[in-house]
């Protein structure tokens, strides 16, 4: 049976985790290679990490990172944040990534999907979108870190990527992201019907109830959380196993 | 032990690579006939599109090299799907060393088939230590279905090959690189065959 993921994500800034992390276990909960060891060892089935760096400096420490990542963890990781080309992927992919998420640059320049997908596999391309809803709009896609409404309207957005040749869904809920009110359920739900391709449900994650729910109700092949899991406000096994118990496939 | 991965730039040679260097093993990276013919053992990997994939191995006359190998060989994932015969992938005609279709997922699932999916009716000394059920990392929109040749399975939601088999070549349709400690028996049982 393919099971559901559960995907903790690490902001990485100068090739450093940068949420403070609570770990008493590990060494040095800053060094991302360290943390994304204790998660592979916890179950995590994947991880995302995000570059929230901008310059191009910056950006040559990040595939360093990568390169170190790939060398020490042996589960399968995404890395996104400021790819805008396809050189930009070719780096990252020969450091070791499995997948690269791409979110304004897609929204700036679809065509960028299908060339990645052409020339690298659908399976390493990951849409991330991130989304709003406003009574006015409905849910909107938003750009460059949230901060631009575009005019696609979510569901379009998500089929017109996949069309184009995008192998996953990255779906984030801004309303819901922070929150701990659970995942945004809807919008969700009809990404996950509309796509043919897995969609990673994204933002709000509070309790183990809301990762059953997002499985359940929303059809979401999997669920990534951030601060959750860095502040050991849940842990992956234990989820795990309430999941299973709760009828989720999951991987334990 | 010499052990050499075919070099004709797949995506995944860097995480093959580090598996490798994980269990404390070098391999080289050659593209050359002679070092290919001269190792124990050579890995195959691959990650990708089929008809590409195919270009890359002719522009390197590799594909009139791989067939005639007798060491242990290990295709993984699209370096699996290569050893068989035609894939619905781009109509592409493959390496034709194992007499088997590659075909595209039919089903009202997701594709590409990707995540964490179990291993069954496991059949060679490729799983020593591996129990039934056990979890390993996937991610392929094209599958081969079962044959004579399938030394291990999956569900999804048919049952197809996992792993095959056909004399000195054995390939994984799953990723032993990214499949945590089970994928590193699983890599240490084909460098120990």
């Amino acid at each position: 049976m393919l099971t559901k993921r559960i995907i903790p994500c690490l902001d990485i800034k100068n090739g450093r985790t940068v949420k403070g992390v609570r770990f008493e276990n590990i060494r040095d909960a800053g060094d991302p290679v360290e943390l994304a060891k204790w998660y592979a060892e916890q179950g995590a089935d994947e991880l995302v990490f995000l570059d929230i760096t901008a310059t191009n400096e910056e950006r040559k420490t990040f595939a360093e990172l990568v390169r170190d990542i790939a060398r020490h963890i042996d589960i399968p990781f995404t890395v996104g944040g400021g790819i805008s080309a396809v050189a930009d992927v070719e780096v990252l992919l020969q450091a070791g990534a499995d997948k690269v998420s791409i979110n304004s640059a897609a929204i700036q320049n679809p065509a960028l999907v299908e060339d990645l997908a052409k020339r690298f596999g659908s399976q390493c391309v990951t849409v991330a979108v991130d989304t709003k809803h406003t009574d006015a709009t409905g849910w909107k896609v938003y750009a460059r870190a949230g901060t631009v409404e575009t005019e696609h309207a979510t569901v379009d957005w998500a089929r017109k990527v996949t069309d184009l040749g995008a192998g996953e869904i990255l779906l984030t809920s801004m309303n819901n992201d922070g929150t701990k009110a659970g995942f945004a359920l809807d919008i969700t739900g009809a990404v996950a019907k509309a796509v043919s391709v897995p969609v990673v449900a994204s933002g709000g994650a509070g309790s183990k109830q809301h990762f059953a729910d997002v499985f359940h109700q929303a059809h979401a092949d999997a669920a990534l959380a951030a601060s959750l899991f860095h502040f050991r406000e849940l842990e992956v096994p234990d989820l795990k196993k309430y999941l299973k118990e709760q009828g989720v496939d999951v991987r334990l | 032990m010499n052990l050499v991965i075919v070099d004709y730039k797949a995506g995944n040679v860097q995480s093959v690579l580090f598996a490798l260097e994980r269990l404390g093993i070098q391999a080289k990276l050659s593209a050359d006939f002679e070092t290919i013919k001269s190792a124990d053992k050579v890995i195959f990997p691959g990650v990708g599109e089929a008809s590409s994939a195919m270009a890359q191995l002719k522009a390197r006359n590799l594909d009139k090299l791989l067939p005639t190998l007798e060491q242990p060989f290990f295709g993984v994932c699209l370096g699996m799907q290569l050893l068989c015969k035609h894939s619905e992938e781009g109509d592409t005609d493959l390496l034709g060393i194992i007499p088997l279709q590659v075909k595209r997922f039919q089903t009202n699932l997701k594709v590409p088939h990707m995540g964490w999916n179990q291993l069954e009716n496991l059949q060679s000394p490729l799983f020593e230590g591996i129990k039934e059920q056990e979890y390993v990392y996937y991610v392929h929109s094209y599958y081969v279905p079962n044959s004579d040749y399938t030394i291990a399975q999956s569900v999804y939601p048919e049952p197809f090959s996992a792993a095959l088999q056909y004399k000195n070549f054995y390939a994984a349709q799953f990723h032993p690189e990214k499949s945590g400690p089970a994928g590193s028996q699983i890599i240490k049982n084909f460098l120990a065959l």
